[in-house]
Protein backbone atom coordinates (compact mmCIF):
# COMPACT_ATOMS: atom_id res chain seq x y z
CA UNK A 1 0.00 0.00 0.00
CA UNK A 2 1.64 3.07 -0.94
CA UNK A 3 -0.92 6.89 -0.52
CA UNK A 4 -0.75 8.86 -3.56
CA UNK A 5 1.43 12.36 -2.26
CA UNK A 6 -0.60 14.16 -5.54
CA UNK A 7 -3.34 14.62 -3.39
CA UNK A 8 -2.04 17.02 -1.09
CA UNK A 9 -3.74 20.26 -1.33
CA UNK A 10 -6.99 18.17 -2.09
CA UNK A 11 -9.91 20.39 -0.84
CA UNK A 12 -13.31 18.43 0.33
CA UNK A 13 -16.42 19.91 -0.81
CA UNK A 14 -17.61 21.67 2.51
CA UNK A 15 -21.21 21.24 4.51
CA UNK A 16 -23.27 22.59 6.90
CA UNK A 17 -23.77 21.33 10.06
CA UNK A 18 -26.59 22.74 13.18
CA UNK A 19 -25.19 22.52 16.51
CA UNK A 20 -27.89 21.04 18.54
CA UNK A 21 -28.75 20.70 22.20
CA UNK A 22 -30.13 16.37 22.48
CA UNK A 23 -26.44 15.76 20.62
CA UNK A 24 -24.27 18.03 23.35
CA UNK A 25 -26.11 16.13 25.80
CA UNK A 26 -25.38 12.12 24.58
CA UNK A 27 -21.96 13.96 24.05
CA UNK A 28 -21.52 15.11 27.54
CA UNK A 29 -22.97 11.91 28.75
CA UNK A 30 -20.58 9.88 27.01
CA UNK A 31 -17.33 11.74 28.33
CA UNK A 32 -18.93 12.39 31.77
CA UNK A 33 -19.07 15.93 31.68
CA UNK A 34 -21.84 17.31 34.49
CA UNK A 35 -21.35 21.16 34.17
CA UNK A 36 -25.01 22.49 33.88
CA UNK A 37 -23.70 24.77 31.14
CA UNK A 38 -23.91 22.00 28.67
CA UNK A 39 -27.20 20.98 29.18
CA UNK A 40 -29.44 23.81 30.55
CA UNK A 41 -29.88 27.08 29.10
CA UNK A 42 -30.37 29.17 32.16
CA UNK A 43 -27.25 27.94 33.23
CA UNK A 44 -25.27 28.86 30.52
CA UNK A 45 -26.49 32.46 30.24
CA UNK A 46 -26.08 32.54 34.53
CA UNK A 47 -22.34 31.93 33.54
CA UNK A 48 -22.05 34.19 30.70
CA UNK A 49 -22.71 32.19 27.55
CA UNK A 50 -25.57 33.55 24.33
CA UNK A 51 -26.90 30.24 24.84
CA UNK A 52 -25.54 26.39 25.66
CA UNK A 53 -21.74 26.12 24.11
CA UNK A 54 -20.42 23.11 22.56
CA UNK A 55 -17.81 21.26 24.63
CA UNK A 56 -14.44 22.23 23.02
CA UNK A 57 -13.89 18.61 21.47
CA UNK A 58 -17.60 18.86 20.73
CA UNK A 59 -16.33 20.42 17.49
CA UNK A 60 -15.30 16.77 16.55
CA UNK A 61 -19.16 15.58 16.09
CA UNK A 62 -19.50 19.35 13.92
CA UNK A 63 -16.70 18.02 11.48
CA UNK A 64 -17.98 14.29 11.59
CA UNK A 65 -21.56 15.21 10.70
CA UNK A 66 -20.49 15.48 7.12
CA UNK A 67 -23.36 14.03 4.63
CA UNK A 68 -19.94 12.83 2.49
CA UNK A 69 -19.01 11.08 5.26
CA UNK A 70 -15.38 9.18 5.05
CA UNK A 71 -14.27 11.70 2.58
CA UNK A 72 -11.09 11.20 3.77
CA UNK A 73 -11.05 7.34 3.55
CA UNK A 74 -12.24 7.28 0.06
CA UNK A 75 -10.04 9.84 -1.12
CA UNK A 76 -7.26 7.74 -0.18
CA UNK A 77 -8.77 4.40 -0.89
CA UNK A 78 -7.80 3.27 2.86
CA UNK A 79 -9.88 0.90 4.93
CA UNK A 80 -11.32 1.99 7.94
CA UNK A 81 -9.94 -0.56 10.15
CA UNK A 82 -6.28 0.54 9.35
CA UNK A 83 -6.38 4.18 10.19
CA UNK A 84 -5.42 5.19 14.03
CA UNK A 85 -5.53 9.05 15.16
CA UNK A 86 -1.95 10.57 15.29
CA UNK A 87 -2.89 13.77 16.44
CA UNK A 88 -5.44 16.68 16.78
CA UNK A 89 -5.36 19.99 17.19
CA UNK A 90 -7.95 22.84 17.84
CA UNK A 91 -7.80 26.83 17.66
CA UNK A 92 -10.83 28.49 18.99
CA UNK A 93 -11.58 32.02 17.53
CA UNK A 94 -14.96 32.00 18.99
CA UNK A 95 -17.43 30.48 20.82
CA UNK A 96 -20.21 27.48 19.15
CA UNK A 97 -23.29 27.83 20.39
CA UNK A 98 -26.44 25.38 20.01
CA UNK A 99 -28.29 26.85 17.20
CA UNK A 100 -25.38 27.82 15.62
CA UNK A 101 -25.02 27.27 11.79
CA UNK A 102 -21.20 25.65 11.07
CA UNK A 103 -19.95 25.33 7.86
CA UNK A 104 -17.01 22.71 7.41
CA UNK A 105 -14.29 22.72 4.96
CA UNK A 106 -11.16 20.22 4.89
CA UNK A 107 -8.32 20.14 3.31
CA UNK A 108 -5.27 17.33 3.30
CA UNK A 109 -2.25 19.30 3.71
CA UNK A 110 0.71 16.30 4.14
CA UNK A 111 0.84 12.89 3.03
CA UNK A 112 4.55 10.99 4.29
CA UNK A 113 5.39 7.96 5.90
CA UNK A 114 7.75 6.76 8.41
CA UNK A 115 9.35 3.11 9.42
CA UNK A 116 9.95 2.20 5.26
CA UNK A 117 6.13 2.49 4.67
CA UNK A 118 4.93 0.92 7.66
CA UNK A 119 3.10 3.74 8.71
CA UNK A 120 1.49 6.73 6.46
CA UNK A 121 0.77 9.89 8.07
CA UNK A 122 -2.60 11.90 6.61
CA UNK A 123 -2.17 15.60 7.84
CA UNK A 124 -5.41 17.59 7.17
CA UNK A 125 -6.72 21.46 8.25
CA UNK A 126 -10.53 22.31 8.68
CA UNK A 127 -12.28 25.56 9.02
CA UNK A 128 -15.51 26.21 10.92
CA UNK A 129 -17.12 29.03 9.87
CA UNK A 130 -20.23 30.06 11.49
CA UNK A 131 -23.73 31.14 9.88
CA UNK A 132 -22.24 34.79 9.70
CA UNK A 133 -19.22 33.79 7.97
CA UNK A 134 -16.48 34.10 10.55
CA UNK A 135 -13.80 31.71 11.13
CA UNK A 136 -14.90 30.00 14.78
CA UNK A 137 -12.12 27.81 14.94
CA UNK A 138 -9.46 25.57 13.05
CA UNK A 139 -9.20 21.83 13.46
CA UNK A 140 -5.89 20.40 12.14
CA UNK A 141 -5.94 16.80 12.71
CA UNK A 142 -3.01 13.89 11.46
CA UNK A 143 -4.51 10.42 10.56
CA UNK A 144 -2.05 6.92 10.64
CA UNK A 145 -2.36 4.21 8.14
CA UNK A 146 -1.19 1.50 9.18
CA UNK A 147 -0.28 -0.77 6.06
CA UNK A 148 -1.22 -3.50 5.96
CA UNK A 149 1.72 -4.62 3.75
CA UNK A 150 3.76 -4.22 6.00
CA UNK A 151 6.44 -7.00 6.88
CA UNK A 152 4.81 -9.01 3.95
CA UNK A 153 7.42 -9.78 1.27
CA UNK B 1 -16.10 25.99 39.26
CA UNK B 2 -14.45 27.46 42.40
CA UNK B 3 -12.69 30.61 41.52
CA UNK B 4 -11.44 31.10 38.40
CA UNK B 5 -7.27 31.61 38.55
CA UNK B 6 -5.39 35.21 37.76
CA UNK B 7 -3.10 35.49 35.42
CA UNK B 8 -0.64 37.63 38.29
CA UNK B 9 -1.28 34.73 40.82
CA UNK B 10 -0.19 31.34 38.18
CA UNK B 11 2.96 30.20 38.14
CA UNK B 12 4.71 27.90 36.00
CA UNK B 13 4.98 24.84 37.48
CA UNK B 14 1.57 24.84 38.99
CA UNK B 15 -0.79 22.11 38.94
CA UNK B 16 -4.46 21.68 37.86
CA UNK B 17 -6.53 19.03 40.08
CA UNK B 18 -6.66 15.47 38.61
CA UNK B 19 -9.56 14.15 37.41
CA UNK B 20 -9.13 10.41 38.21
CA UNK B 21 -11.74 8.66 35.43
CA UNK B 22 -13.96 5.50 36.15
CA UNK B 23 -12.44 2.51 34.31
CA UNK B 24 -13.45 2.72 30.15
CA UNK B 25 -16.32 0.74 29.81
CA UNK B 26 -18.10 -0.82 26.03
CA UNK B 27 -21.21 1.31 26.72
CA UNK B 28 -18.87 4.26 27.01
CA UNK B 29 -17.34 3.66 23.62
CA UNK B 30 -20.69 3.03 22.57
CA UNK B 31 -22.29 6.59 23.58
CA UNK B 32 -19.24 8.34 22.28
CA UNK B 33 -19.55 6.60 18.79
CA UNK B 34 -23.16 8.32 18.52
CA UNK B 35 -22.43 11.84 20.47
CA UNK B 36 -19.20 12.32 18.63
CA UNK B 37 -20.38 10.97 15.04
CA UNK B 38 -17.42 8.96 14.85
CA UNK B 39 -18.69 5.67 13.74
CA UNK B 40 -15.79 3.53 12.86
CA UNK B 41 -17.02 0.10 14.51
CA UNK B 42 -12.88 -0.92 15.40
CA UNK B 43 -14.34 1.11 18.53
CA UNK B 44 -17.60 -0.66 19.53
CA UNK B 45 -17.64 -3.89 17.24
CA UNK B 46 -15.06 -6.32 18.33
CA UNK B 47 -15.16 -8.86 15.35
CA UNK B 48 -14.74 -5.95 13.34
CA UNK B 49 -11.15 -5.17 15.95
CA UNK B 50 -10.44 -8.68 15.75
CA UNK B 51 -10.47 -8.65 12.08
CA UNK B 52 -8.14 -6.20 11.72
CA UNK B 53 -5.41 -7.47 14.32
CA UNK B 54 -7.04 -5.73 17.16
CA UNK B 55 -7.27 -8.08 20.53
CA UNK B 56 -10.31 -5.82 21.70
CA UNK B 57 -12.21 -2.52 20.74
CA UNK B 58 -9.99 0.46 22.23
CA UNK B 59 -11.29 3.92 22.76
CA UNK B 60 -11.57 6.75 20.51
CA UNK B 61 -8.66 9.12 20.83
CA UNK B 62 -11.10 11.99 20.59
CA UNK B 63 -12.65 10.27 24.00
CA UNK B 64 -9.60 10.83 25.69
CA UNK B 65 -8.93 14.37 24.45
CA UNK B 66 -12.60 15.45 25.83
CA UNK B 67 -11.33 13.98 29.05
CA UNK B 68 -8.23 16.95 28.35
CA UNK B 69 -11.07 19.69 27.18
CA UNK B 70 -12.69 18.25 30.72
CA UNK B 71 -9.67 19.35 32.77
CA UNK B 72 -9.22 22.79 31.37
CA UNK B 73 -12.84 23.61 31.37
CA UNK B 74 -12.31 22.54 35.21
CA UNK B 75 -9.88 25.15 35.95
CA UNK B 76 -11.25 28.17 33.35
CA UNK B 77 -14.01 28.79 31.85
CA UNK B 78 -14.76 27.25 28.34
CA UNK B 79 -14.71 30.89 26.71
CA UNK B 80 -11.15 31.38 27.89
CA UNK B 81 -9.89 28.33 26.16
CA UNK B 82 -8.06 29.25 23.29
CA UNK B 83 -6.41 26.20 22.05
CA UNK B 84 -6.48 22.53 22.84
CA UNK B 85 -3.77 19.97 20.95
CA UNK B 86 -3.01 16.59 21.71
CA UNK B 87 -0.99 13.39 20.10
CA UNK B 88 -2.23 10.53 20.92
CA UNK B 89 0.57 8.39 22.19
CA UNK B 90 -0.61 5.24 22.74
CA UNK B 91 -3.95 3.12 22.48
CA UNK B 92 -6.57 3.02 25.82
CA UNK B 93 -8.14 -0.32 26.09
CA UNK B 94 -11.47 -1.06 27.50
CA UNK B 95 -10.91 -1.44 31.24
CA UNK B 96 -8.39 1.30 31.65
CA UNK B 97 -7.94 3.68 34.69
CA UNK B 98 -7.03 7.30 33.01
CA UNK B 99 -6.28 10.24 35.50
CA UNK B 100 -5.87 13.49 33.13
CA UNK B 101 -3.43 15.89 34.86
CA UNK B 102 -2.51 19.65 33.63
CA UNK B 103 0.25 22.13 34.81
CA UNK B 104 1.16 25.57 34.10
CA UNK B 105 4.16 25.50 31.29
CA UNK B 106 4.42 29.31 30.43
CA UNK B 107 2.97 32.96 30.33
CA UNK B 108 2.91 35.37 27.86
CA UNK B 109 1.24 38.28 26.22
CA UNK B 110 -0.14 38.05 22.96
CA UNK B 111 -3.21 39.35 20.52
CA UNK B 112 -3.74 42.00 23.82
CA UNK B 113 -4.67 38.59 25.65
CA UNK B 114 -2.55 37.37 28.79
CA UNK B 115 -1.78 33.63 27.92
CA UNK B 116 -1.19 30.59 29.73
CA UNK B 117 0.11 27.58 28.12
CA UNK B 118 -0.84 23.99 29.86
CA UNK B 119 0.66 20.95 29.59
CA UNK B 120 -2.42 18.10 29.59
CA UNK B 121 -2.52 14.54 29.66
CA UNK B 122 -4.14 11.45 29.90
CA UNK B 123 -2.18 8.63 31.78
CA UNK B 124 -2.86 4.82 32.53
CA UNK B 125 -3.04 2.95 35.20
CA UNK B 126 0.36 1.51 34.50
CA UNK B 127 1.77 5.14 34.12
CA UNK B 128 2.03 5.28 30.64
CA UNK B 129 0.98 8.53 28.92
CA UNK B 130 -1.78 7.81 26.12
CA UNK B 131 -2.43 11.22 25.30
CA UNK B 132 0.52 13.92 25.53
CA UNK B 133 -0.97 17.51 24.91
CA UNK B 134 -1.32 20.86 25.41
CA UNK B 135 -3.68 23.96 26.00
CA UNK B 136 -3.56 27.76 25.87
CA UNK B 137 -5.85 29.90 28.10
CA UNK B 138 -6.75 33.06 28.07
CA UNK B 139 -6.83 34.96 31.97
CA UNK B 140 -7.83 38.13 33.21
Amino acid sequence: MQLDKKLIGHTFKPFTTTVEAGKIRLFCKAIGEENPIYVDEAAAKADGYRTIPAPPTYLTAVTNDDPDKGGLLRLLNVDIGLILHGEQHYEYLAPVHVGDKITCQQKVVDIYDKKGGALWFVASETELKDQTGKLVAKAKGITVVRNPDAGKK
Amino acid sequence: MTSVPKFDQVKVGDEIKPIVLPPISRHQLALYCGGSGDHNPIHVDIDFAKKFGFKDVFAHGMLSMAFLGRIVTSWVPQKQVRGLGTRFTSITWVGDVITVSGKVTGKREANGEKLVDLEVKCTNQNGQDTLQGNATVALA
